[in-house]
């Protein structure tokens, strides 16, 4: 069990270790879903619900394992219960909203695949959240995760107008973004201590 | 950038598309998480490569193996499965071979699962080919992944630390780029191997072809 305050687990996560920026997790969805503000911020929603689940059945299955004495199991299970939120979560989407279905396109799946959200079981694990803990990380890495999306979407809009040399364009430019976001996240370091 | 591989026999140009021309980093743009995250050093770096040049080889070589075993409807999940499994025991490996690598590595070896580079070959590439294709393309696609990982590391050790494989390589007086080992470096270094190889791809095609209106046509 870890001893951090609730606030202290939820700044760190969000603001100071932001999941995209600090520890390049997610960085896949955050380059190829971060052109339009709107598809931003319901991506962001999407991976938060996808992590949030994730968390509650990590705990269980944590407690799970522990009783039948099988860590190597952990690994495996934690990727069939993503993998089947995600399901879950894409048969929501295209009934609700098909527009939005396909404008996230390839990448709704590809959720499975997005490190942020295994990263989040591992962590969890490792540093001995408990349930209510895990679910304020969970909450916490989501909502870096938006935030970090929005910011670079909020730009690479303005951008959209400027002239910029064929050789930039694409990937290249909007890794260097990327690279001044998160110097100015490192700005965060310290906070709440 | 096609011309020139058309003469030269499917096996070699199975192992060799993955090195540059399909450079699963530099090109496809996948596997990005790890490439970064873990290349503040070269040594790190090479760990990471030939951990996830191991994931890609076993994973391709069992899925095409698997290939008409395995229903579409829930290949996804099979192929997931596939990949944990050597994912898991990599991880045992490196923790027995290494605990130092292990360490400074952390949650990366586990995070090879969710590298697309391996689905994305498990899917692309070996659940159509033959056992002996698909084990030839994981390798190549491997090596270009490790090789994508030393050249980021490279850089990022050199300005960062002033070292190579931790030997120092400048004077005492050498003032280091902390910046470089940390994130925001990794984006930094990736975007300028990425320009450096966009305008080397530029000036190559516009040079063959010898028209400046076509240059156009390199992105």
């Amino acid at each position: 069990m870890s001893d951090e305050s609730l606030w202290t687990t939820f700044l760190n996560a969000s603001l100071i270790n932001n999941f995209v920026l600090a520890y390049f997790l997610g960085i896949c969805p955050f380059l190829g879903v971060s052109n339009k503000l709107g598809t931003a911020t319901r991506m962001g929603g999407a991976v938060t619900f996808v992590m949030l689940i994730t968390s509650v059945f990590v705990s269980g299955i944590n407690a799970l394992l522990a009783a039948i004495d099988a860590p190597y199991l952990g690994l495996i299970s934690y990727i069939v219960v993503i993998a089947s939120a995600v399901q879950l979560v894409e048969m929501f989407i295209k009934k609700t909203s098909p527009a939005l279905f396909r404008a996230l396109g390839i990448y709704l799946p590809l959720i499975t695949t997005n490190c942020a959200i295994l990263a989040l079981a591992l962590f969890q694990t490792n540093r001995g959240y408990g349930f209510l803990q895990g679910i304020v990380f969970a909450l916490a890495g989501g909502a870096g995760f938006t935030l970090a999306l929005v910011l670079m979407a909020g730009v690479r809009e303005k951008l959209g107008l400027a002239g910029i040399p064929d050789v930039v364009k694409g990937t290249a430019l909007a890794l260097i973004l990327a690279g001044i976001l998160s110097v100015a996240f490192m700005g965060f370091a310290g906070l709440g201590s | 950038m096609s011309n020139g591989s058309d003469g030269l026999p499917t096996a070699t140009d199975d192992f060799l598309k993955g090195l540059f021309r399909e450079n699963p980093v530099l090109v496809q743009v996948l596997g990005t998480c790890p490439a970064l995250a873990v290349s503040n050093s070269v040594r790190n770096a090479l760990a990471m490569g030939l951990a996830t040049l191991f994931v890609l080889v076993a994973s391709n070589a069992a899925i095409s193996a698997l290939r008409k075993v395995i229903p579409s409807q829930v290949r996804m999940a099979s192929y997931i499965l596939v990949i944990a499994t050597f994912v898991t025991i990599v991880d045992y490996l490196i923790q027995a071979i290494s605990l130092d690598v292990h360490k400074a590595l952390g949650a990366f070896i586990a995070l090879i699962v969710v590298n697309c580079i391996i689905l994305g070959r498990a899917e692309a590439f070996a659940s159509k080919n033959t056992i002996g294709r698909a084990l030839l393309d994981g390798a190549g696609m491997g090596l270009g992944f490790c090789l994508t990982l030393v050249l980021l590391g490279t850089v990022r050790e050199i300005l960062g630390s002033g070292s190579l494989f931790g030997v120092e390589l400048f004077g005492p007086r050498y003032q280091d780029w902390v910046i470089m080992v940390l994130p925001s470096g990794g984006f930094f270094t990736f975007a300028g191997w990425l320009l450096f190889f966009n305008w080397w791809k530029k000036r190559r095609s516009s040079r063959s072809v010898g028209t400046a209106a076509l240059a156009g046509g390199a992105r």
